[in-house]
């Protein structure tokens, strides 16, 4: 069973890909589960997902439409957001160049990782050489992109996640869902049960609010934040100016693995720089009121290299590739890399919504996943689920309108998906797709040929009830299996012009 | 072993690099933006960085410490949940700050917060300890500690939000996050307007390391719901000095 996209062409046989998302950890963090219409078929027939994700939306559109409401420049913060990202593109080896000398002038260390297997590899042999074997993570999609987690068990080191949504998803064993908040799709109740049945520290009259929850969370992680030796970060930015990092966050989770343990490793894909400390100004305004819908996140920490006496004594930062330098060579790629992962996108998506982020089959979901994981991956042919993910748009825009950069996530989606048609021209044998679109542009490139077609479409009435259309034969199931179509009118617009308006000289 | 790591370290960092020139490349093989040349010998070259307009406002309309600035600091800080308490001048912070701290039994401050403030806080009964740079406090002993005292480096009233960079009168990063409770206090020509002033004072030492805090620590990750209280203080008092 798949939700039918629209999509032309032939895609890849049911069963192609490996697991579905929940429960078991995935390979590769940027492709697992099934194809995205095979896995919204199966997310869609689930009633609590769709009401956890719908309540939570709703909740986040409505505190970001208020307080970007009141920011009477945002317009303007917008256009310089998305103008610092593109000379960001531009002149990436010299800024790169420029942070590592900076890092490293004020004590930090800089490696370079071509893809996720080498990063991974890195971090943990920074790990060993410490001679722990745990260490607390602050929440960040970099570290989710490569599988660290994973890679460190293999290892015999484990890494503990310390975001609080972060944190529910790894009790639960369960995959991220959305870029801001992983653990969306669960309910209060859901984590309840989640905590009761894995956090042995728990009290067992812990009920379902928030508060209780937060305050389970903050005993349970206490003692492993005040004996831990190392802790992994992501970055929201870095700035190649100066060599500052900043980890935005609210929990002060962010701040305990910054702050208490004596080694901090960062992972950073080489697109979150910023030119110069200025830039700040633009990306801290435009960040917290795009992604938790509040005026500041409670907190931000920003460190350059090490500080004596404050913080951590040894600072390592990975600057990873995998696949980002693939993505900056594609005009649609780089666009996609301007990302700042404020996840507003997916908030207002009403593909989103409906599925919920494991659909998509990527750490990265929603609207910027879609271009964002083909891009990175490389996604090419029907055989990859990746391939599929332009089609999970109804190309309604709000994406873009929300964009705290500029992105025009519409127009990148509608390029990747005429990539996939040209690519399919070369094809001898047409498919229906083909037939019926060829048959299309033969009836609607005459007036003569159009206007007998459109009549007959009125035939169509004899199938809806209620002015929709809830079947119709095969090939047109594809489509009414998972959505009506509404009834054809009763009159054409060219026979209700002659009508009214009638010299008859039209038809 | 080490010698091989650090050689394939260099080793993905030319590649790294040379993909990404190649990736910028135009199609005739000329660079469109980066030129792949040493940043010293291209200073002067046209840039993308002509390209960034800033027609946002970098400064507020309100002069900083403006009646109108602490007004606006003082709700969003409330919106936060954090308390907020105004004092006119210096004269009346020792009775605000007995007032703040009654009750409280012992605070840790940085070495070098205003020697008035400390007194007062001694005179409300509070065991104060310092956290000097030479004799540093303990990790356990900070966690025992229930309320920490600072003052700030610059407050942004659009925001409402106190930046800390370590300055002497708000000390390590680790002081201001273990005990459960930060009172800070922020004199009113320090309060600027916008993030932009902000990032402009800031800007004098980059290099220290910044806690920027809006209200108590919170989350919203069950259901997108805002809570307050989960690692960092779950209380946030801020005294503000109108003069």
């Amino acid at each position: 069973m798949s939700v039918d996209l629209g999509m032309p062409g032939v895609w890849a046989p049911k069963g192609a890909a490996q697991t579905s998302g929940h429960g078991a950890h995935p390979a590769d963090p940027l492709r697992w589960g099934p194809t995205f219409p095979e896995a919204a078929a199966e997310a869609l027939g689930d009633r609590q997902l769709r009401r956890n994700l719908a309540r939570a939306t709703s909740t986040i559109r409505g505190k970001r439409a208020a307080v970007v409401g009141e920011v009477t420049d945002w317009e303007e913060l917008r256009d310089a957001g998305r103008a610092i990202k593109t000379r960001v593109m531009a002149e990436l080896p010299e800024l790169l160049l420029q942070l590592e000398e900076q890092v490293t002038a004020r004590g930090g260390t800089v490696h370079w990782a071509r893809d996720a297997a080498e990063a991974n590899r890195i971090v943990a042999d920074l790990v060993k050489a410490t001679g722990e074997t745990e260490v607390v993570k602050v929440k960040s999609m970099a570290t989710q992109e490569i599988g660290l987690n994973e890679a460190l068990a293999e290892e015999g080191i484990e890494a503990v996640e310390t975001d609080l949504a972060e944190l529910i998803v790894q009790l639960a064993g369960d995959m991220p869902s959305h870029i801001l908040v992983p653990a969306i799709h669960r309910s209060r109740a859901e984590i309840r049960e989640i905590f009761l049945a894995r956090m042995d520290d728990v009290p067992r009259e812990l009920s379902d609010a928030p508060a209780e929850l937060a305050e389970a969370a903050r005993l349970h992680l206490r003692r492993t934040f005040l004996r831990a030796k190392v802790a992994i970060s992501g970055a929201n930015f870095a700035v190649a100016e100066t060599g500052t990092l900043a980890v935005v966050e609210s929990e002060g989770n962010g701040r305990m693995c910054l702050t208490l343990p004596e080694t901090l490793i960062t992972v950073m894909g080489i697109e979150k720089l910023v030119p110069t400390w200025r830039d700040l100004e633009v990306f801290l305004q435009l960040l917290p009121r795009s992604s938790t819908g509040e005026r500041m996140n409670p907190y931000t920490s920003m460190w350059t290299g090490v500080t004596k006496g404050d913080g951590p004594q040894a600072f390592h930062l990975v600057l990873l590739d995998n696949g980002r330098t693939r993505a900056l060579a594609d005009d649609v790629g780089r666009a996609a890399l301007h990302c700042i992962r404020c996840s507003a996108c997916l908030n207002v998506c009403p593909v989103y919504e409906r599925v919920g982020g494991h659909a998509y089959g990527s750490v990265y979901p929603g609207p910027i996943g879609a271009i964002l994981t083909p891009q990175l991956t490389g996604a090419a042919g029907h055989g990859d689920p990746g391939s599929s993910l332009p089609y999970a748009s109804t190309l309604c825009g709000a994406c873009y309108d929300v964009c705290p950069v500029k992105i025009d996530i519409p127009a990148l989606l509608v390029d990747l998906r005429a990539r996939q048609v040209d690519g399919d021209r070369r094809r001898i044998l047409p498919g229906a797709w083909d037939v019926a679109m060829r048959g299309a542009s033969w009836a609607m490139s005459s007036a003569k040929r159009f206007a007998p077609a459109a009549r007959s479409a009125r035939l169509g009435r004899l199938l809806a009830r209620d002015g929709k259309i809830r079947s119709v034969p095969f090939p047109g199931s594809l489509w009414t299996r998972s959505r009506d179509l509404p009834a054809p009118p009763e009159e054409t617009f060219r026979d209700w012009w002659s009508r009214t308006r009638g010299d008859g000289d039209e038809a | 072993m080490r010698r091989r790591r650090n050689k394939a370290t260099t080793d993905a960092r030319t590649e790294v690099l040379d993909r990404i020139r190649a990736a910028l490349a135009g199609p005739d093989g000329v660079a469109v933006g980066g030129t792949g040349e040493d940043p010293a010998t291209t200073v002067g070259r046209p840039s993308a960085a002509d390209a960034v307009v800033r027609h946002y406002r970098s400064t507020g309309v309100h002069e900083p410490g403006s009646p109108a600035l602490i007004e606006m600091l003082t709700d969003r800080l409330a919106d936060y949940r954090a308390v907020v308490h105004e004092v006119a001048d210096a004269s009346e912070l020792p009775a605000a700050l007995r007032r703040v701290l009654a009750g409280v039994r012992t605070a840790v401050v940085p070495p070098w917060l205003d020697s008035a403030w400390v007194t007062a806080a001694a005179g409300a009964g509070v065991a104060v300890r310092t956290d000097a740079p030479t004799v540093p406090l303990s990790t356990e002993a900070l966690e025992s500690v229930e309320v920490v005292l600072t003052g700030a480096r610059v407050a942004i009233a659009e925001t409402g939000t106190i930046v800390l960079d370590a300055g002497p009168d708000q000390g390590r990063r680790i002081i201001t996050l273990l005990p459960d409770r930060h009172v800070c206090i922020v004199r009113a020509g320090q309060v600027v307007q916008t993030v932009p002033e902000a990032i402009a004072v800031l800007g004098r030492s980059p290099a220290r390391p910044q806690t920027w805090i809006s209200g108590p620590s919170a989350t919203s990750d069950i259901e997108l719901t805002r809570v307050e209280g989960v690692h960092g203080p779950r209380r946030l008092d801020v005294v503000l000095l109108r003069s």
